[in-house]
Formats: structure tokens, C-alpha cells, sequence
């Protein structure tokens, strides 16, 4: 939907009250999208072997023809790039920094680690992994390929580290790409595999868990951050609240997108909790250590990790 | 989980914490940004309330108005017919309509939708209301500057008593430079008050029905005097 006047004519003369934003196309078309691609309830009389119904499987709250997942979730990640990094930090109360120091720490990379940052659109991971590096062990030959199938969230990280010391060295890249299918990254070539807040957002959880097991070294470690379940019950309560009432209406007024953020908040509740994503990872050929995570902030989010031995 | 179901095609049924979080997170930014149309329609919507409810009933009571409600008549270029309005004669309401439209270059097919209205027929009121905002320029002659929309949105705060109205009116003057809003008191707020107090309610006027009649003529059957220009 275009504006109505021209940006220069707008701050001339435009005013209040008349002015429509330019928008992608957001949920609501994705919303035909969808009701278009919807198998028809007819009574399934011939024995087909193949199925006249598509797998299923969730977005948020709604069921969803699995194959369009991806092109949801893409159409998310557009809208919310570039106010991505403003929304983590009204969300989480600046939190998630926290988090990500933690996350880091409890890496603890070394000189010469080779890490491959998958979802790390905007970067926060993979700065902080160099960073590490640097600070810690005056390193700089760690090196970093930040992977994310979000070409517009890519674009922010980019951004973002043109303006530090590693711009135009070997120590970071960029690739885009599916997270399911690692495509041009070869078996046991990587130290360190990270997945901060993107693993919720895959259509298939044990594929990306195959892939990651498949191009790490043999004794390279798997780390996963992301929001997980709160068990105590007051917390969780208070959480929900803020979760439903406060997010989708902060990102209707920061970013005038109410649905991304509704989404964002309905995954986090499908994902699976805790104990079961450990046992994933462990059904996926890792080691894992003790129970295999860490809470964060009572739950709301945590660090998974295992090793390939 | 929403309180109401969906009750029209916009409709967003919102939870009374996410209405009174939107209400204040909405009239900020609209007062830090004026260009973030979508917040100042948010802001109209959720403060609405009981306002629309006596628009309404303000409505009913008058032939016109009620034809409007029963037959609720929408604003977009298809049911204005643009192109028969440019082949009116100069003078004419709807000549100068359009003129207006083209000097702009808008068109009133880009307002927002209602959606966070939780009542259908008072979702068609606020846009109504929303639609016939260009009709109040022609009428008054009040250029479509930051002051001149503030201008209207005390006259508007006359005719409606929307609290969007009484914000706008307050608060939007401290975005003015001090000459603008010298004129803005000076001229502007004393022919807002007599004119919007005395004028019959507009929101009962069928717009579409006066487009052929002379300006001058439409402003002293409405009781509406062209704003002077300082």
C-alpha cells in the first residue's frame, strides 16, 4: 500500500491524522495466502495412497499446511528486521543482552574457533563470539559465519558490523540459507554451532539438529539459546501476562506490526519444553551433560548444549 | 483472549489492558510522530468510547444523519466519481473538492480502516468520520498544514467532543513554531470555538448530496464561516 503524498511533500505540508505508512504486505495478505492454500474438506472416498491433505503443523496458535511455514516465518522475520534489535530490548527489558553475555561465556571459545551462527541475522551472537575472542585471548583468527535464511535480517547484520574493526577481515561472513539443509558447509568442519532465538522458528526441529550434529568436528559443541518453559506458577502467570497484553501491543506501537509480534509469542509456547528439547538433541547423536541445559530468568529462556563425540 | 468476537472486517478485539496500553503508548508517539497515521487512528479509536456512542444518538435524531446510518455510504474515489466532480463548474462544493484532492495529490482511498471500535455501527461512525476530514477543509478553507489540521481539530472538538479531538487541540501546539501558533489563538481557535458551536453537526451532513451546490452557499446552509487567513 503505497503513501499517499511524497516523502518531501509529506514534512512540507502533510499533517496528522491522513497519512497511511507503507506497509509490506503483512499478516492480513498472508492470511489469504493461507485460506487459498487450504486443502478442501471433502470426504476422502478412493483409497490414495498418497493423502489428499498436506502435513500439518503449527504457527503460533494456528494449524498451517506444513510447506507454507517457511514463507510465514520469512514474511515475520521482513517485517520485523529492521526494528528487530529496538523490540528485543523493550521486550526482554534490555534482558536478552544478559542472556547472550551468558551464553557466550558459557562457550568459552578459544583461539582459532570456527563457529557457524545459525539464525544470527542481526548479529549479536557473532559479535559477541569475536569479541570474546579478542578480549579474552587476544585472538583474532576466530572466525564467525553468521547463517540465516532472512535476507533482510542478514542486511541489518551487515549494517551493523561495517561499523566495527572486523568489517572486510576474515573474521566474519555471511550466508543465507536453510538451517534444515546446511547446504554448502562440509561434515566435521566446525568448532562451534549456535543457535540463539531461531530454533523455534524451524519447521523441522530434528533435521536442524541432524545438520548441526553432521558439519561439526568430532568434540565440537552444540549450543542452543532459546525461550523455553517457566515452571513456578506465579511467574509464570505474570509472564503471560506481559507476554499476551504488553508484547503484540508494543510492537503494534514501535513497529505498527501487532501480528509479528502475536506470532513471536504464540511460538514460544509450541516450542517444546525443557526436558524434551534435551532429549532431542540427544536423539540427534550429541552428549549431553548432566540434564543438557541451563535456565535463564526462571525458565523464560535457556541454553541447551551437547557435544559430538 | 479477546472479550468479543470479530464483529467486522477490521476488527481487532483487544483485551481492556491492551486498549488502555495502546490508549497511552498510541498518544505518545502520535505527539513524537504526527506522521505515524496508524497511531493517531489507534489513539481516536480506543478513546472514542462513549463519544461515538452520542455521535451516534446526535445522528438519530436528524433526518439526514439517519439516512446516513440506515444507508451508510462510504468515501472512496469509485463512489465519489472524482471525474465527474473535476467537470463541475468552478465554485461548486465539488469542484473545489476535487481541487483540493488534486493540489494535495490524495485521494480518500488510503485511510485507515476502524478496527479497535468494539460495536459495528460505531466503527461506521468513526469512519465516517474519518472520511469526510477532507470535506471540513473545503468548507472552511483551512490549508492541510500542521496548524491548519489543528485548527480544525478544535472545531472538530466543538461539533464532536472526541477526546482524540481535545489531545490534538492541547498538545498538538507545542509542535508549532511560536508564530504559528500565535495565529493558531489569535485567529484560528476563535473561529473554531463560535463556528464549531454553532454550525449544525456535520457528522448529519450527506456530503455526497451538496457537491453541486456554490461553496458559499453549502457554508451558510451548514452555518459555517470560511476560516479567515490571518
Amino acid at each position: 500500500m503505497a503513501s499517499r503524498t511524497a516523502l518531501k511533500q509529506l514534512l512540507n505540508r502533510r499533517a496528522v491524522a491522513t497519512w497511511t505508512p507503507v506497509r509490506s504486505a503483512g499478516f492480513s495478505t498472508m492470511a489469504k495466502v493461507l485460506h487459498q492454500h487450504q486443502p478442501p474438506r471433502t470426504p476422502n472416498t478412493s483409497q490414495d495412497p498418497s493423502g489428499t491433505q498436506s502435513t500439518q503443523t503449527h504457527f503460533g496458535f494456528q494449524n498451517i499446511p506444513e510447506d507454507m511455514k517457511e514463507t510465514l516465518v520469512r514474511q515475520v522475520f521482513a517485517n520485523v528486521a529492521t526494528k528487530y534489535d529496538i523490540m528485543n530490548d523493550v521486550m526482554s527489558g534490555g534482558i536478552h543482552r544478559l542472556w547472550k553475555d551468558h551464553f557466550i561465556r558459557t562457550l568459552a571459545p578459544t583461539s582459532g574457533t570456527k563457529l557457524l551462527d545459525v539464525a544470527g541475522g542481526t548479529g549479536d551472537i557473532a559479535m559477541r563470539f569475536l569479541d570474546y575472542c579478542k578480549e579474552t585471548h587476544g585472538d583474532n583468527t576466530a572466525q564467525v559465519t553468521v547463517f540465516d535464511i532472512n535476507p533482510n535480517m542478514l542486511e541489518v547484520g551487515k549494517e551493523r558490523f561495517s561499523k566495527t574493526p572486523y568489517h572486510n577481515t576474515s573474521q566474519v561472513s555471511f550466508m543465507e540459507g536453510n538451517a534444515e539443509k546446511l547446504e554448502h558447509i562440509p561434515d566435521n568442519s566446525m568448532d562451534a554451532y549456535t543457535i540463539a532465538f531461531g530454533i523455534r522458528n524451524v519447521t523441522h526441529i530434528d533435521r536442524v539438529l541432524k545438520e548441526a550434529y553432521r558439519i561439526l568436528k568430532p568434540g565440537g559443541r552444540f549450543m542452543c539459546l532459546e525461550f523455553s518453559k517457566v515452571e513456578n506458577p506465579l511467574i509464570s502467570k505474570v509472564y503471560d501476562v506481559f507476554s499476551f497484553e504488553v508484547i503484540p501491543t508494543m510492537g503494534h506501537i514501535i513497529a505498527n506490526d501487532r501480528d509479528s509480534y502475536q506470532y513471536l509469542v504464540e511460538s514460544i509456547r509450541k516450542f517444546p519444553p525443557q526436558k524434551e528439547f534435551a532429549k532431542m538433541i540427544k536423539d540427534a547423536g550429541f552428549t549431553i551433560m548432566g540434564q543438557g541445559y541451563e535456565d535463564l530468568t526462571f525458565g523464560v529462556a535457556a541454553i541447551h548444549s551437547g557435544f559430538k563425540l | 483472549h479477546p472479550p468479543t468476537g470479530k464483529l467486522y472486517e477490521h476488527h481487532i478485539p483487544i483485551s481492556p489492558i491492551q486498549r488502555a496500553l495502546l490508549a497511552v503508548g498510541s498518544a505518545f508517539t502520535a505527539l513524537y510522530n504526527p506522521f505515524r497515521g496508524d497511531m493517531v487512528a489507534a489513539l481516536g479509536e480506543t478513546t472514542g468510547g462513549i463519544f461515538l456512542s452520542r455521535i451516534r444518538d446526535q445522528m438519530l435524531q436528524d433526518p439526514e444523519g439517519r439516512r446516513i446510518l440506515k444507508e451508510r455510504p462510504k468515501i472512496t474515489s469509485e463512489t465519489m466519481q472524482l471525474d465527474k466532480l473535476r467537470q463541475l463548474p468552478d465554485g461548486t462544493f465539488g469542484r473545489e473538492y476535487v481541487r483540493f484532492l488534486d493540489d494535495q495529490q490524495v485521494s480518500p482511498d488510503t485511510r485507515e480502516p476502524v478496527c479497535f471500535v468494539d460495536s459495528e455501527e460505531l466503527a461506521y461512525v468513526m469512519q465516517r468520520y474519518r472520511e469526510t476530514h477532507d470535506f471540513y477543509h473545503t468548507l472552511t478553507g483551512l490549508p492541510v498544514t500542521v496548524d491548519g489540521e489543528i485548527a480544525l481539530k478544535w472545531f472538530e472538538m466543538m461539533q464532536t467532543g472526541l477526546p482524540m479531538t481535545m489531545l490534538s487541540s492541547f498538545f498538538g501546539p507545542l509542535r508549532l513554531t511560536s508564530a504559528e501558533r500565535e495565529r493558531l489563538f489569535d485567529v484560528y481557535v476563535p473561529w473554531a470555538l463560535e463556528n464549531g458551536s454553532n454550525s449544525k453537526s456535520l457528522m448529519n451532513v450527506r456530503w455526497e448530496e451538496w457537491m453541486d451546490r456554490p461553496v458559499e452557499e453549502v457554508q451558510r446552509e451548514l452555518r459555517v464561516q470560511p476560516c479567515p487567513q490571518a
